[in-house]
């Protein structure tokens, strides 16, 4: 039996009816069409379907939808601005953090979040706040690099 | 500063805009009106027969819209080599695997869809089973086709030169056994499909491969339709690594259900399944006797090696030549046997994964060179520099060096690591080793025999003038061939890589054998640069008719007309452009001629301007069974270091340090190439230290997950030195080759090594887990006690 809940995504509220046991994953692929958020698991271990609630990084294939209710989430999608891709974005454009770009989204989430509350991370904060976060395509370097890289800006 | 205008650059990627901002298309992302969604019955049981199949209840489920089993699909078999079809889309008298497919359904939705597999009754009888090569090639044993008797999928027998009076003349000879585990690939995005068969009998199939060719044709074999109506397209891919490397189930059991519904299908796997379904890494045993002379002078190798093949052959005819040739070089080996055997048993299929078939063997052999070395009392760099082949020298088995920059990688690692303080003089516990390795630039044929081309290319130039948009059936499937071929094709045309579109990944727009074996820069850059340089003969042609000048005296160069000798009038060309744009404000009123305004004129002249361009390799190898195996236009090489710190109490291993060099021929984008190399890196890491798909005694994978299979994280990855080389590759497009897979060869020897050099406790066998180390050092410890 489906439930009407609103959901807060990227500064919109939707009204949505979801099933009890349905990821948030699910709803913001499936019936909001934010597919930029990304399965690769479903059990939280991958980390590529990471948004960001209420100021913390989550694996939204943990969340269910209902739990999400009320509360402020951010998805990729809501990172670009009027001027273009967020800086952190261009910086793994520029720096070749980008390979498949599967786990793209969730790395650029959970390193905005990190750069949000500690603006100048060292390279240890950095790997820490991206291993929950695999990529199998460019052993890490490339991204760690480009979020030193906006770290001061 | 470069002598290109493009390539030999760190240009952005084309593709990573849109991957960063979560617009890229990944299969999962799409979804077609009307759609269906598809699921798998998988066996519960490692081995048994299908007595019978009962699908009444699951067809009575509401919103279930077609179930179909091997009554259904037909008994056509397929497989990756013509020489060794032994699948069927589903199993009709016997399961052979803990997640063969007996059935498939399509439903509205897919809990239905999961519903309805649960619903599906099948009756086994079940058999006894065999897991291991042992089991498998003991008397008696469990056949599992009836085709191969004593379960050898396929064996190989050859000797070059005469390795026995080779031994004869030898001051040391050793012998040593070494095995890995079977791997998993784990790539993020597990693979999917949406197969859509339209109202005039056409199926076009969306699909997360790394072949969109092979896929097309063996979809189009199975399911009895003809080649040219089917086409398949492949979206964003998150990875493939070899897996995606051949058609799957989930395709064919997808465009089933749709050509029997009329609707679209979706398929996808869950993580489990792709452990499931397997296909990677094999399990391989090396045994190896090598003989030298007293100053290291290589002699012979004699090799015997056992795969732990899995239920079906998949890639593995290939694998067990490949874990044989792919030992030739780089050094100079004058005799070398090799007897490999693979073997079926009630596992998961192994294939192909990054460094197909050498990682292993390559492991195994470069860590007995150090033992060698070690007993000459020769540095493991002294010892591979001396016997390294030049450039332009063969292998025993054939193979042609037409580059190879290997002294300079050895070189590069050597300095770079600073080796030479270091080796022999780290406290215990600290540890450093190097390894040497080479792969092919592309498989020398088609995994199908044929006269085919390996890769077309057309060009077309809009017709507005100013844009080359380039077609390839190539895969970019994450590292980064989109933006080589734009960029090739830029360098070529003589434009600026703004002015390329290209589009990718899709069976209309020709062949392209795909991304495996390291094949598509040198490939299918070659049949892109040739449509590029077509276009710009075309064009230059139309304004040597135009101007009346040779065009030969012409050139175009970074989006403008080069006249070579003295000034040519231009005016009336420009004044018919612009009479073409009244009333635009951004027409060019002075300076040279530029591409635009040139391919306007040319297309006013002729129409369309489309160029084309194909590339196949010459005849390569040499004539004796399983020659083609290993034969390449040109081979990638590398060298690395490593640096571990190893816990003498828990056998914890840390890798401190890996500086690697790569000779890729000329780097075409050197950012893109140091993501291969990293990316190698990691993995090789990963293989050596952590990753071994486990199996309980029934056959089922009991670590089908990332968090229980362990891939190397954000934490395990030490920073990497990298250091390009670059050869200048004589059967190269401007000199390139590859560099996806031979950066990975010398990885895991090179930790081997090093975590020798710290414990002085040689291991023999993978993942170099705390658990073995410990094991390995206590059993040290006793025997020196």
């Amino acid at each position: 039996m489906k439930k009407l809940i609103t959901l807060t995504v990227n500064g919109k509220s939707h009204e949505v009816a979801v099933e009890p046991n349905e990821t948030l994953t699910d709803t913001l692929r499936y019936r909001l069409g934010l597919t930029g958020t990304k399965k690769g698991c479903e059990v939280g271990d991958c980390g590529s379907c990471t948004v960001v609630m209420d100021g913390k990084p989550v694996n939204s294939c943990l969340v269910l939808a209902m739990q999400a209710a009320g509360r402020t989430i951010e998805t990729i999608e809501g990172m670009e601005t009027e001027k273009g891709l967020h800086p952190l974005q261009e910086a793994f454009v520029e720096k070749g953090a980008i390979q498949c770009g599967f786990c793209s989204p969730g790395m650029i989430l959970s390193g905005k979040s990190l750069l949000e509350k500690n603006p100048n991370p060292s390279e240890a904060e950095i790997r820490g706040a991206i291993s929950g976060n695999l990529c199998r395509c460019t052993g890490y370097q490339k991204i760690v690099e480009a979020i030193q890289s906006v770290k001061s800006e | 500063m470069s002598r290109f205008n493009v390539i030999n650059s760190r240009a952005r990627r084309i593709d990573t805009p849109d991957k960063a901002t979560g617009r890229a298309v990944f299969i999962d992302d799409m979804s077609l009106p009307g759609m269906l969604y598809g699921a798998l019955v998988q066996s519960p049981v490692a081995h048994a027969r299908i007595v019978g199949i009962d699908a009444s209840a699951a067809a009575k489920l509401p919103g279930v819209k077609d179930i179909v089993t091997a009554k259904e699909a037909g008994m056509i078999k397929y497989g990756v080599s013509p020489a060794r079809y032994d699948e069927t889309l589903f199993c009709h008298d016997k399961v052979r695997y803990v997640g063969d497919e007996i059935a498939a359904v399509a439903a509205v939705d897919r809990e239905i869809a999961q519903e309805a597999v649960s619903l599906i009754k099948v009756e086994y009888e079940e058999l006894p089973a065999v897991f291991t090569v042992e089991e498998a090639m003991a008397a008696g044993a469990p056949q599992l086709h009836d085709e191969y008797p004593g379960n050898v999928c396929a064996e190989v027998h050859q000797e070059f030169g005469d390795v026995e009076k080779a031994f004869a003349e030898c001051d040391l000879i050793r012998t040593t056994t070494f095995k890995n585990k079977r791997q998993d690939a784990a790539f993020i995005e597990p693979m999917g499909c949406i197969a859509a068969y339209d109202l005039s009998g056409r199926l076009t199939l969306y699909s997360s491969t790394q072949v969109p060719h092979y896929v097309q044709r063996t979809v189009a074999m199975v399911l009895g339709l003809d080649v040219g109506r089917v086409r398949v397209v492949k979206p964003y891919v998150g990875g493939g690594f070899g897996i995606k490397a051949a058609a799957n189930s989930g395709e064919m059991a997808a465009s089933l259900l749709s050509k029997r519904t009329g609707r679209p299908v979706k398929l996808t796997y869950s993580r489990e399944q792709v452990f499931m379904f397997g296909r990677a890494r094999h399990g391989f045993a090396h045994t190896m006797t090598t003989g030298v002379k007293k100053d290291g002078t290589l002699m012979a190798l004699k090799h015997e090696c056992y795969l732990d093949g899995g239920a079906y052959s998949s890639f593995g005819i290939a694998t067990v030549y490949y874990a044989g040739s792919l030992l030739g070089g780089p050094y100079r080996l004058p005799n070398m046997k090799y007897d490999g055997f693979r073997v079926y048993n009630n596992k998961p299929a192994c294939g192909a994964q990054r460094g197909h078939g050498g990682v292993a063997a390559r492991a195994a052999w470069e860590q007995q060179l150090d033992m060698i070395a070690e007993e000459l009392s020769i540095d493991p760099v002294d010892l591979r520099l001396k016997n390294m082949m030049q450039a332009g020298d063969t292998t025993c088995n054939d193979l042609n060096m037409s580059s190879l920059g290997m002294e300079e990688c050895i070189e590069a690692v050597k300095d770079g690591s600073g080796w030479t303080s270091k080796k022999g003089k780290l406290p215990k516990g600290k540890g450093i080793g190097m390894a040497c390795g080479f792969f092919v630039s592309g498989a020398g044929y088609p995994i199908y025999r044929s006269d085919t081309y390996h890769g077309t290319v057309v060009i077309k130039l809009t017709e507005d003038g100013g844009t080359a948009l380039v077609y390839t059936a190539s895969a970019e499937i994450g590292q980064g061939s989109d933006t080589t071929f734009a960029m090739i094709a830029a360098e070529a045309l003589g434009v600026p890589l703004s002015s390329v579109r290209l589009a990718s990944g899709d069976t209309d727009m020709g062949v392209d054998l795909g991304a495996y074996s390291s094949r598509q820069t040198l490939m299918t850059g070659h049949a892109v640069k040739e449509a590029a340089e077509d276009v710009k003969a075309q064009v230059l042609d139309v304004m040597a008719d135009e101007l009346d000048v040779p065009a030969d005296k012409m050139d175009i160069k970074d989006g403008k007309i080069v006249f070579t000798a003295g000034d040519v009038d231009i005016s009336a060309l420009r004044t018919r452009y612009i009479k073409e744009h009244r009333g635009w404000i951004d027409n060019i009123e002075e300076g040279p001629l530029t591409f635009k305004e040139a391919s306007r004129i040319a297309y006013l002249a002729r129409g369309s301007i489309v160029g084309t361009g194909k590339y196949k390799p010459p005849e390569l190898g040499g004539k004796f069974k399983g020659a083609a195996v290993g034969t390449s236009p040109a081979y990638g090489c590398s060298a690395q270091v490593v640096e571990v710190e190893v816990d003498m109490e828990t056998g914890h291993i840390k890798i401190e340090k890996m500086t690697d060099a790569h000779d890729c021929g000329l780097a075409i984008n050197k950012t893109s190439v140091e993501g291969q190399m990293h990316g190698s890196l990691s993995m090789g890491l990963g293989e050596a230290l952590y990753e071994e798909v486990k199996f309980d005694e029934k056959g089922r994978v009991i670590n089908s997950d990332l968090a229980e299979y362990k891939i190397p994280t954000s934490l395990d990855m030490p920073n990497v030195d990298t250091i390009i080389v670059e050869s200048d590759e004589p059967n190269g497009p401007f000199g390139a080759k590859e560099v996806g897979e031979g950066a990975i060869m010398p990885t895991i020897p090179a930790i081997l090594n090093a975590v020798y050099d710290a414990t002085g406790v040689r291991i023999f066998e993978l993942p170099l887990t705390p658990e073995r180390v410990y094991m390995a050092l206590k059993k040290a410890k006793k025997k020196n006690a």
